[in-house]
């Protein structure tokens, strides 16, 4: 375990806030897809929490965020609320999408968190453009994407990494390495295995660090992101993780394409766990403080769950809303006129 | 009026936009300094500088996505495909994000996009250049999907996608660049979803799009030589569809024809004549029948894309069939 960032801006009991948070609320997300109130896909983040918290913690407001369609921990590190998040886990009116996205499409445009998105590799061409809007506008932000390392061997990958190399755009790609594409280990998709050695290819500055360890994240992240802000020059980032629950609800925690050897000794490096002891030595903690803080955790989670239960589902007139923008109004008279 | 190209009217079209907000930009594979594969672009470089007109690798779904990002913060982009033919590669970005964007962040992201470039068939380029997408990309919600068959409509039509704030995929006809026709000097734009009734007669309609509105007016012009008058209906958007332009016209004709570029399973046609038998049972005199690319991809030799491309003669003889001539 490394230590706190220096930066000073997020203090660490923060920083196990973010992580605990997204943990509990998950563990109860679980237990809701169980009972089929959360309906369709739904992968779990649990095990990598790190990366959300360490990498968010060192935003400002005004940067950007894009993800994949595991995007629940992302998505409340970055201060989606759990209550919206989770009404619109079970599909209701009060959700972040209104109930039309679901687990894998969050979006809040209040935290500029530009969604969840469900092909792999998709949207890391949309990051770089988030990349060029910012150069082109002359701004000082940061666009952050997220992806799963099997994203490395798409062509969208490829394209949007070698743009954004190119025009030297202001984009961190975070590479959460959690070792498994689906069922698939990295060794057996990639023909490299330091995947952020990628970089290369786009004459883009590349690194890796352990992301169990939220410290190592946070320092990483902020080189990378002080980089794209300074210097207007993007990262690749490999992050290496793993995930302790399966690729979604429908697959085996371990035993088919990962041993449950493998997944314990992986929990042994719990990022929570690691946090905790370290701020439990530095004496920042106190198993009273700790207890208290849970406790609070969880009843945030609940209170979200009482919340999504409570909104009502969308009306049925919302199923024809924002297909498209309205532009009968003013545009068609302007046109009518003209024409 | 000026009496100006195609090509011509959509590089004015362009240039004025853009003057007009400086949130629009250009991106695509050479747009910028060869000046455009088809010279759209010729002299936006200078004008605008290269963040605004931006040259691209070869990398269709890249710079497609480019374009989306860059629209879901604020700006507006007009992203070129040097063809629809390689706009193809690009699809999981017009499909999955730009055209769903708005849809799956609950009225969040607006995607104030332009997608365009050159479509349908040209000459002699066999079948991977020769494809006529309007019906592949109509299918989907969430997009506009605008055709014009004529200089007017280019300039007024493109006008009007890029202040739209949804996403427009606008296919222009390859082989229409180079037709001249009038334009007005002044500032104009052409709604979208409006069909044209280019030409006016009383025996028969012809509903068409795109490039085979030209088509149907050379049809029209012969058919007038023997004293048959159609109605030449041009759609000019295919999504949304005019369906009230067709209506009024079949029910002043009673008899209709619907000429495509496309292919006919799930063709453009197949749903204007089902708005057709919806809106117009009584009014018909005659089943609807369609004009369309032969059921093969486009062969190379002259002879064989002859016999496989939808054109005028063809269009006469649907016409003559539906009024029982001949």
């Amino acid at each position: 375990m490394g230590t706190g960032s220096g930066r000073g801006r997020v203090k660490n009991i923060d920083l196990l806030h973010s992580m605990l948070l997204q943990r509990r609320f998950e563990e109860r997300c679980a237990e809701a897809y169980a009972l089929g109130k959360i309906g369709g896909f739904c992968h779990l983040y649990i095990g990598q929490e790190a990366v959300s918290t360490g990498s968010l913690s060192v935003l400002r407001a005004d940067d950007y965020v894009i993800t994949t369609y595991r995007d629940h921990g992302q998505a409340i590190a970055r201060g989606i609320t759990p209550r919206a998040v989770m009404a619109e886990l079970f599909g209701k009116i009060d959700g972040c999408s209104r109930g039309k996205g679901g687990s894998m499409h969050l979006f809040d445009r209040n935290v500029n968190f530009l969604g969840g998105h469900g092909i792999v590799g998709a949207h890391v061409p949309i990051a770089t453009g988030v990349g060029f809007a910012i150069k082109y506008r002359g701004g000082d932000q940061v666009c952050v994407c997220f992806m799963g390392e099997s994203v490395v061997n798409t062509g969208a990958f490829h394209e949007a990494l070698n743009m954004a190399g190119l025009w030297k755009l202001p984009v961190v790609y975070v590479i959460e390495n959690n070792r498994y594409g689906m069922g698939t280990a990295l060794e057996r998709a990639s023909a490299i295995h330091d995947i952020y050695e990628r970089g290369a290819a786009y004459n883009m500055t590349r690194t890796q660090c352990d992301g169990q360890d939220v410290f190592a994240v946070q320092r990483t992240m902020q080189e990378a992101v002080d980089r794209a802000r300074k210097e207007s020059a993007p990262t690749l980032v490999e992050v290496r993780t793993y995930r302790f629950m399966g690729h979604s609800m429908s697959d085996a925690v371990s035993g088919t394409y990962r041993s449950k050897a493998e997944l314990e000794e992986w929990q042994k490096r719990d990022p929570i766990v690691l946090l905790r002891m370290h701020m439990q030595e530095k004496k920042e903690l106190t198993d009273e403080q700790l207890q208290k803080l849970d406790e609070k955790i969880k009843a945030e989670v609940q209170d979200a769950i009482d919340f999504a239960d409570k909104s009502p589902e969308p009306p049925a007139e919302a199923l024809w809303e924002d297909v498209l923008v309205d532009t009968t109004s003013d545009a068609t008279a302007e046109a009518v006129a003209a024409d | 009026m000026a009496v100006i190209t195609y090509r011509d009217a959509l590089n004015q079209a362009l240039r004025e936009e853009m003057q007009r907000d400086d949130r629009v930009f250009l991106m695509g594979e050479e747009v910028a300094v060869y000046q455009g594969a088809y010279k759209v672009s010729k002299g936006l470089l200078q004008e605008f500088g290269e963040m605004r007109v931006v040259d691209t690798p070869i990398t269709e779904l890249g710079f497609a996505g480019v374009g989306v990002g860059a629209a879901m913060v604020g700006l507006r982009p007009v992203i070129e495909f040097m063809t629809w033919n390689f706009g193809v590669l690009a699809l999981d970005q017009v499909l999955n994000s730009a055209a769903k964007m708005l849809y799956m962040s609950g009225g969040q992201y607006p995607m104030p996009l332009v997608f365009r470039g050159p479509n349908g068939a040209a000459l002699q380029l066999s079948g991977q250049h020769s494809q006529s997408f309007e019906s592949w990309l109509a299918h989907m919600p969430g997009v506009k999907v605008v055709t014009p068959g004529t200089p007017h409509d280019a300039k007024g039509l493109l006008k009007s996608a890029i202040r739209d704030d949804n996403p427009v995929l606008f296919l222009e006809g390859e082989m229409l660049y180079n037709t001249k026709g009038e334009v007005p000097e002044e500032e104009y734009v052409i709604p979208i979803g409006k069909a044209d009734l280019k030409r006016e007669g009383d025996h028969c309609s012809i509903v068409t799009n795109g490039k085979m509105a030209l088509v149907a007016m050379q049809a029209a012009d012969q058919l007038a030589k023997q004293d048959i008058r159609v109605d030449v209906v041009d759609l000019r958007t295919v999504r949304p569809m005019d369906i009230d332009a067709i209506k009024t016209s079949v029910a002043k004709t009673n008899r209709a024809v619907v000429l495509e570029e496309g292919w006919e399973l799930a063709g453009i046609g197949a749903q204007v004549v089902d708005y057709i038998q919806r809106e117009c049972f009584d009014d018909l005199d005659a089943p609807v029948v369609r004009v369309h690319q032969a059921d093969v991809p486009m062969p190379y030799a002259k002879n064989l894309e002859r016999l496989a491309k939808p054109d005028a003669a063809k269009t006469i003889a649907a016409v003559k069939k539906v009024m029982y001539i001949e």
